[in-house]
């Protein structure tokens, strides 16, 4: 079988542009049920998109980005990320990100009462795949 | 008939204002060009947005989630997307008028601002005025729409209104733009037409889970598509208002330049007259 019938379409596409639309061999990205691998010819699947890294496989060669919040559609030969956010990794802010890590650690460390603890979580966990994304390699 | 230095005087001023117009006629031409670039990057991602929502909900008909029916509360939750600056034509008041000439009645309508203009009118009316978010539209972001859109849908799930409506200028081109009212929620879409081989497509967590979290942002990237082409059509309606501003104020500059002329030729005969009478007294 030719390497090319084992690729499929790839788009990610956020609110301000589209990031990214190219194809792939394998696609691994991060839903609230957890980390999943997609190869061509996936069962129709629709899922939530949990802050993490989105990684895409072509030709042995990968690209690394980081999505925040959104959903994918995964077709047989197409798979479509709407994220909110999606960024490269030459477009991380690595010390905002870190300043983000330790205001959303000092959160939940002090849980005030009016504390929203889902959202402080949200963002250490947003600043948190930055940071991951900006050391990757 | 007006003495010259009158209309000398009036020919000058609206030159001023010619020259102002002119400049805002090319300051909204360039933020026209900008906006219309930024609504065309968000097309895609609302265009699958809608896409996906629509053949979620034409498949899952069963589904009873709150957002797909209207809330107990009779009160309607309307965003109104205006302005902050006027000097646009009918752009402000078309919205208005949408909303005081819609069926809604006026006790029954909380009103979601943003754009300055459009809450200062309501107000005026006596429309009840719950949030002002008129700083936005300055420069429409994400985030910005996200975290209006949150509490909008705050306060439908909390049953403070049943029903969520949008209010904005659609942009068709760059000289017509439509006053459009949308509802939000509970969410309508007209299923797509069921083709026979359509996918089974499968959910996770599940359904109803997934619902929750894809509705909002489908709102969300309404609401941030709306606020993007409003801007543009801000910028359109400017850009013809202070174009027909312009060539009226030639017209009058025009029709001024021969008043004036003619006052200075009837000026000159009338002292020739004078002189050749006072010449003829004494021959």
């Amino acid at each position: 079988m030719a390497e090319t019938d084992k690729k499929f379409d790839v788009e990610i596409i956020t609110p301000d542009r589209v990031f990214f639309k190219g194809e792939a061999d394998m696609l691994e990205f991060n839903t609230s049920c957890g980390e999943i691998g997609v190869f061509k010819d996936h069962i129709p699947l629709t899922t939530v998109l949990e802050p993490g890294l989105v990684t895409i496989h072509r030709d042995g060669e990968q690209q690394v980005a980081a999505v925040h919040a959104g959903f994918a559609e995964i077709l047989g030969d197409k798979v479509t990320l709407l994220a909110e956010v999606a960024e490269w990794p030459d477009e991380i802010d690595v010390g905002r990100a870190e300043a983000a890590k330790e205001r959303a650690e000092e959160r939940i460390r002090n849980r005030s009462a009016d504390l929203d603890l889902k959202r402080a979580e949200f963002a250490l966990h947003k600043a948190l795949t930055r940071i991951n994304l900006a050391n990757y390699k | 008939m007006a003495s010259m230095r009158d209309i000398k005087r009036r020919k000058s001023s609206i030159q001023s204002t010619q020259q102002i117009t002119k400049a805002m006629k090319l300051v909204s031409t360039v933020k026209l060009q900008k906006a219309r670039g930024r609504a065309e990057q968000t097309d895609p991602y609302f265009n699958y947005m809608y896409k996906t929502v629509s053949s979620m909900l034409a498949r899952s008909g069963g589904i009873d989630h709150p957002y797909l029916k209207p809330g107990t509360s009779g009160k309607k939750g309307i965003v109104v997307i205006t302005s902050n600056r006027g000097l646009a034509g009918g752009y402000n008041s078309n919205i208005v008028r949408l909303i005081t000439d819609s069926e809604f009645k006026k006790d029954e309508l909380e009103i979601y601002a943003v754009g300055g203009k459009g809450l200062e009118a309501l107000e005026r009316r006596g429309y009840h005025v719950v949030v002002d978010a008129s700083d936005i539209i300055e420069n429409p972001t994400y985030p910005d729409a996200s975290a209006l859109c949150k509490r909008v849908l705050e306060d439908f799930t909390e049953g403070k209104i049943g029903e969520i409506y949008l209010a904005y200028t659609h942009f068709k081109n760059t000289v017509s733009q439509e006053a459009k009212l949308m509802k939000m929620l509970p969410v309508e879409i007209e299923p797509e037409e069921e083709k026979g081989a359509a996918v089974l497509m499968n959910y996770e967590p599940n359904e109803e889970e997934a619902l929750e979290e894809i509705i909002p942002k489908y709102v969300t990237s309404l609401f941030y598509g709306a606020l993007v082409e409003a801007v543009a059509s801000e910028n359109g309606a400017r850009m013809q208002a202070m174009d027909s501003a312009t060539s009226n104020a030639e017209e009058m500059i025009e029709d001024l330049s021969l008043k004036y002329n003619r006052a200075r030729q009837g000026s000159i005969t009338q002292e020739l007259t004078e002189i050749i009478a006072g010449a003829n007294a004494i021959g």
